[in-house]
């Protein structure tokens, strides 16, 4: 395919956002995206991500300060029409007065790219989509996922500088989500392409982030690779945000951390910690009279591959999971291993 | 097939009712057209004398009520489309204030709306005694039909993502404009016209004010005809009318069809 593309750099710098009301939708922020990565801005609804990608798509404009730099150039005055990145939109944004293959056009049309060779790129678009089969199809007779090819085709091709997706897959049904998920992937992947990913679904962003921006009310929480944020989450919002996260209070002693439900052996803990978190595949199931913590089943749920168990632990509350093929009453006793090297503490907290 | 009960047929037999109850009339009024004598009723026969005696003495002002019509067209669409998109696009308290505004004209008694014209332009030379001063009473009174329906459009459709999504792949506002929001908004913009061309040719109030001996429209004369000439005659005229305005109406609305299905069904 004869995609080939000097990836771009992207640099913001001290982009911020205040709206004609008056409200702060993004804090000054510093991104520097290299070139050819796929970054994922992950946060819940109103954490400034979208406005992030609409800063650097050029469709709003920094407070005054800001720039965005493509490459080193400074282009935060210039329009989205010049900047040259392909949009993807979770509305998809297609055009209904044009058919499929009108709408991968369009771009090169705009360009003043003569027919024969539109064409040509416009069927590569399609193959590559695997959408040859809708190609005269009008918008309204595609489904969800066809549209969102469609649009990744129409923004590809006019080989754009880089790829800007906002919630592409939000608006798709949780299979088609995951199908599709793992086609964005390879694609970005076998283009090369400078990607931004906008999306509020912590499982897209560790399957299609090179790296992480979490954000929250506007700021950035933490930068990092998903296996960073996953097991070195540098605050409680991100430890929430991303998985599932145990957190049991008690007291630094000697090697252990001790809770009212029992002590775990903790070599590496930092003094005075008061708090310790840990993931519930960090928990396993221990024999009566083994493992560190004693508590009562409070509920269990079978995910069929595995049970997820709410466990009491004197007072606090421990989720694990297990695979024993046994069903767990509520009141049932148990006692859990947690495994040390999983233990965690936060920067922000004691 | 479901069996049809009796509430089914009672439902039909009302319907049909008031359907003739208002349709028949209009044949009525078509028939005496063209009846030699409407006192003798049809056996005295039919004619197109009337039609012809209509056609001699008011054949301008049918022809001016078309050119009116258009113009009036012509106006609501380059001034109330981009208005339309403006208002559409701008969220604000004042485009919504400016929106109200709009629907003023239709709100007032034409009556009224005629007096403040004249009033206000009666000494501006040739204005007064010109065409165009019926168009500009015309256009009040339509354009908000042609902002309307096309702010609906492009509320259905979140024409500023589509927008957006033109500007990613490098189209400047001119080519935004006219490749995609008006396409776009056809569905809205043929709905507009339509209103515009019917409630400009039937526009009575306001015109018996504005017109002159000389600038006659299609209902003024009407009213003129039943006024000082024979019941056929007037029927004759309103023949005439019908002859103009239903194929007109039937274009239009067969030309829209399949775009505003197409804008329907549309949404994601």
């Amino acid at each position: 395919m004869s995609m080939v593309m000097t990836p771009l750099a992207i640099r913001l710098e001290s982009c911020g956002k205040t709206f004609a009301d008056a409200t702060r939708a993004l804090d000054p922020l510093d991104l520097e995206v290299r070139a050819g990565e796929t970054v994922v801005l992950l946060g819940p609804s109103g954490c400034g991500k979208t406005t992030t990608l609409r800063i650097i798509a050029g469709l709003e404009e920094p407070d005054p300060g800001g720039r965005v730099l493509f490459d080193g150039e400074d282009v935060t005055l210039q329009p989205i029409e010049k900047r040259n990145v392909g949009l993807v939109f979770q509305s998809y944004a297609l055009f209904p007065n044009m058919d499929v293959r009108g709408n991968i056009a369009y771009g090169l049309r705009i360009r003043g790219i003569g027919n024969a060779e539109r064409e040509t790129r416009v069927d590569e678009m399609l193959a590559m989509m695997r959408i040859e089969a809708l190609a005269e199809r009008r918008i309204d007779q595609l489904s969800g996922g066809q549209r969102q090819r469609v649009a990744l085709a129409r923004a590809l091709a006019v080989r754009p500088r880089a790829l800007l997706l906002d919630e592409p897959l939000t608006a798709l049904d949780a299979k088609l989500r995951d199908m599709l998920r793992v086609e964005i992937d390879a694609l970005l992947r076998g283009l090369g392409i400078t990607s931004i990913y906008v999306t509020h679904d912590q499982a897209e962003a560790m399957a299609l982030g090179d790296r992480i921006v979490v954000m929250d009310h506007g700021k950035v929480a933490q930068i990092g690779t998903p296996r960073e944020i996953y097991h070195a989450p540098a605050s409680r919002f991100v430890a929430d945000f991303i998985g599932t996260m145990n957190r049991l209070d008690g007291a630094v002693d000697g090697g252990r951390f001790v809770t009212a439900a029992g002590a775990i052996p903790w070599a590496a803990a930092p003094a005075g910690a008061l708090c310790v978190l840990f993931r519930p595949e960090s928990v396993r199931l221990a024999d009566t009279g083994a493992g560190q913590l004693a508590g009562s089943v409070s509920a269990a749920f079978f995910l069929g591959d595995r049970t997820r168990l709410f466990v009491d632990c004197a007072g606090q509350q421990v989720i694990a999971e297990t695979s024993v093929r046994r069903e767990f009453a509520p009141g049932t006793q148990v006692r859990l291993a947690i495994d040390s090297d999983a233990l965690l503490t936060l920067r922000d907290e004691p | 097939m479901t069996r049809r009960g009796p509430a089914f047929w009672c439902l039909l037999g009302f319907t049909l009712c008031v359907c003739a109850f208002l349709i028949v009339p209009v044949g009525m009024s078509m028939l005496a057209g063209v009846t030699v004598n409407y006192q003798a009723g049809i056996e005295s026969g039919f004619t197109l004398r009337w039609v012809g005696q209509v056609w001699d003495g008011y054949s301008d002002t049918i022809f001016r009520s078309i050119g009116i019509a258009l113009a009036c067209l012509a106006c609501t669409l380059v001034l109330g489309v981009p208005a339309a998109y403006v208002l559409a696009r701008k969220q604000s308290g004042l485009a919504r204030a400016i929106e109200e505004l709009l629907v003023m004209p239709v709100a007032i008694p034409g009556l009224a709306t005629a007096l403040a014209l004249i009033v206000t332009y009666n000494t501006l030379g040739n204005f007064r005694t010109s065409w165009t001063f019926i168009l500009v009473g015309h256009v009040l009174f339509t354009l908000p039909f042609m902002v309307r329906s096309v702010i609906a459009v492009m509320g259905a459709i979140d024409m500023k993502t589509l927008e957006e999504g033109a500007a990613s792949l490098g189209a400047g506002f001119a080519q935004r404009f006219f490749g995609v929001v008006l396409p776009n908004c056809r569905s809205g913009i043929l709905a507009g016209s339509l209103m515009v061309v019917t409630l400009s040719m039937g526009e009575f109030n306001m015109t018996w004010l504005l017109h002159t001996p000389l600038t006659k429209t299609l209902p003024v004369g009407l009213a003129d005809a039943y006024a000082s000439l024979r019941l056929e005659v007037g029927s004759a005229y309103t023949l005439v009318f019908f002859v103009m305005i239903v194929p007109l109406l039937i274009g239009i609305q067969v030309f829209a069809r399949p775009v505003e299905l197409g804008a329907r069904t549309a949404r994601p």
